[in-house]
């Protein structure tokens, strides 16, 4: 069924798409804070929220319920269309970036074969920097509307370190790109899939980690939460959002921490490749469901990773954080895509 | 100069190796500690549910006590009175009636007994000073109140159950590690 020679068919199952990805991820950040605070008590010989519901499971709805319920307060002082404009701008980005990440292969549904990816465009990568950049925004608008010292501070804290970090993050990433040749998340994907090749991370196991750390970095996880370090800067860029403005820039972090994982997933561990395992055999519909939950299972390891690496690690210093960022990172990096570049020429010629 | 105690340790100036300038090794090592308590035991006792036991030798709330026959052993002496260093306690003696044998052991009791949980502080003078056993500290804490005057316990606060009548409210009264009766 065409109409004006446009597929109608196409845009409702996008629009679908886009609804089931953004409120799965939303559910799912919702459960990341739930996960943090108990993988935080465990680690620490506590039992962790254990009131609201069996096992505490209602907890994320009861903080989530809080947040809306408390009053909203926007200072005198501050500029109140930025003030606003901060949170959304930090859970847009956040969100953004689930359009390009091939969450499985497709399904068969209604005779049409629907690819479980919003959009596969050939700049993916491209895409998600230009994305999570704009997280930066975010930050720096929410900090400089508020018109406070410490909410400034801190967002300069945290544009300086997006920066800084995305350079070492872009250059350990050119490596995997020399590797696979290709920007799109698919094609990288569906590289490691082939039978015969490995991950991505057995060819970069240096990018790998370079990447982790940067990971880590724009996403303003401990050990690099410099921008709302709680114990100098009281809260940080978010110091004077109250109500479910602040809500969302603690949840756009959540989405930064799983859309990050679900790249580094992609982009190293394969995406939703099963390990020792030929999807081609199987029914497609049935490969999808166990490739989306492969998927799930590696971004499942990644979040836990983030809150394990943040409950044993302190915080660096500023000189630090720029010490490793721009002295040790980047020229790892570029280290390590010389090395791949001399590599690949040797193997062709 | 000269150490103080022999656990001084000299500080290491060296610069550091690249080994441990790499940090990696030392943040795998804290990661395994922190993975490692994963499987210690919780020592929190979840309140509502569970509850710490107090000591032998807890000194709570105080009871004003009854025999068995669930008269009570009070003849207001005003001993505990007087042995009280915070001044918490305060009393107005009666004497008994004809016909009132079966509530009071002896020919005067304490017709007002009041002690002001504000001003107590629990050290248990007054049990050691009363020669009747009528009063003794109790294994329970005031709870929290609205009011200051709610904090001057009466005689109905603080009169333990009627033995003979509610037997299994005076033995919870009670409680289990007092034997002297």
């Amino acid at each position: 069924m065409t109409l004006l020679a446009f597929d109608w068919i196409l845009l409702l199952e996008k629009l679908i798409l886009i609804a089931i990805i953004v409120f799965a991820s939303l559910g799912i950040a919702l459960y990341t804070t739930f996960a943090e605070r108990k993988v935080a008590a465990i680690l620490q010989d506590r039992p962790g929220p254990n009131r609201a519901g069996p096992f505490g499971l209602f907890q994320p709805f009861a903080d989530g319920l809080k947040l809306i319920m408390k009053e909203e307060i926007i200072p005198n002082t501050a500029n109140k269309a930025l003030f606003v404009l901060g949170p959304g701008l930090a859970m847009t980005a956040a969100l953004m970036t689930c359009a390009v990440i091939p969450w499985s292969s497709s399904v068969e549904l209604f005779g049409r074969k629907i690819d479980l990816q919003i959009a596969d465009i050939n700049i993916g990568i491209l895409y998600i920097f230009g994305v999570v950049s704009m997280g930066v925004y975010g930050i720096m608008i929410g900090g400089w509307a508020s018109n406070n010292k410490f909410s400034l501070m801190s967002a300069l804290r945290g544009a300086s370190q997006a920066i800084s970090y995305e350079l070492a993050m872009g250059l350990s990433l050119i490596a995997v790109l020399m590797v696979s040749g290709s920007l799109s998340l698919r094609t990288i994907v569906d590289q490691q899939m082939a039978a015969g090749s490995m991950w991505n991370i057995a060819y970069q196991p240096l990018g790998f980690i370079i990447f982790f750390v940067c990971a880590m970095a724009e996403c303003n996880r401990t050990p690099f939460d410099l921008p709302e370090a709680e114990n100098e800067l009281n809260f940080g860029y978010h110091q004077e959002y109250s109500s479910m403005k602040l809500g969302f820039y603690l949840f756009s972090e959540y989405i930064n921490m799983i859309m990050s994982s679900a790249v580094m997933a992609s982009l190293f561990l394969g995406g939703f490749d099963i390990p020792f395992l030929d999807e081609t055999t199987l029914a497609p519909n049935t490969a999808a469901i166990l490739g989306l939950l492969a998927l799930l299972t590696k971004i499942v390891f990644f979040v836990f990773v983030f809150m394990w690496i943040r409950w044993t690690i302190p915080r660096f210093r500023y000189d630090q954080l720029m010490d490793l960022g721009w002295k040790s990172l980047i020229p790892l990096a570029l280290f390590n895509m010389l090395i791949t570049g001399a590599f690949i020429l040797w193997r062709q010629g | 100069m000269q150490a103080l105690t022999n656990r001084g340790k000299s500080v290491s100036r060296e610069p550091m190796t690249l080994m441990e300038r790499m940090y990696i090794p030392s943040i795998v090592k804290g990661m395994a500690i922190t993975f490692s308590h994963i499987f210690k035991k919780q020592p929190t006792i979840r309140y509502p549910e569970e509850k710490r036991e107090f000591s032998p030798v807890f000194r709570g709330l105080h009871v004003l006590n009854r025999d068995e026959e669930g008269r009570e052993n009070c003849t207001a002496c005003g001993l505990c009175a007087v042995a009280c260093p915070a001044e918490a306690i305060t009393m107005e003696g009666a004497e008994r009636m004809e016909g009132e044998e079966h509530l009071y052991r002896e020919e005067k009791y304490a017709a007002k007994y009041e002690i002001n949980m504000l001003r107590c502080i629990f050290c248990g003078l007054c049990e050691e000073a009363c020669p009747k056993d009528a009063i003794y500290l109790s294994e329970t804490f005031a709870p929290a109140n609205f009011t200051r005057k709610g904090f001057i316990y009466g005689k109905e606060e603080l009169l333990i159950p009627n033995p003979v009548t509610e037997p299994a409210e005076f033995a919870k009264a009670r409680g289990e590690k007092r034997i002297n009766n």
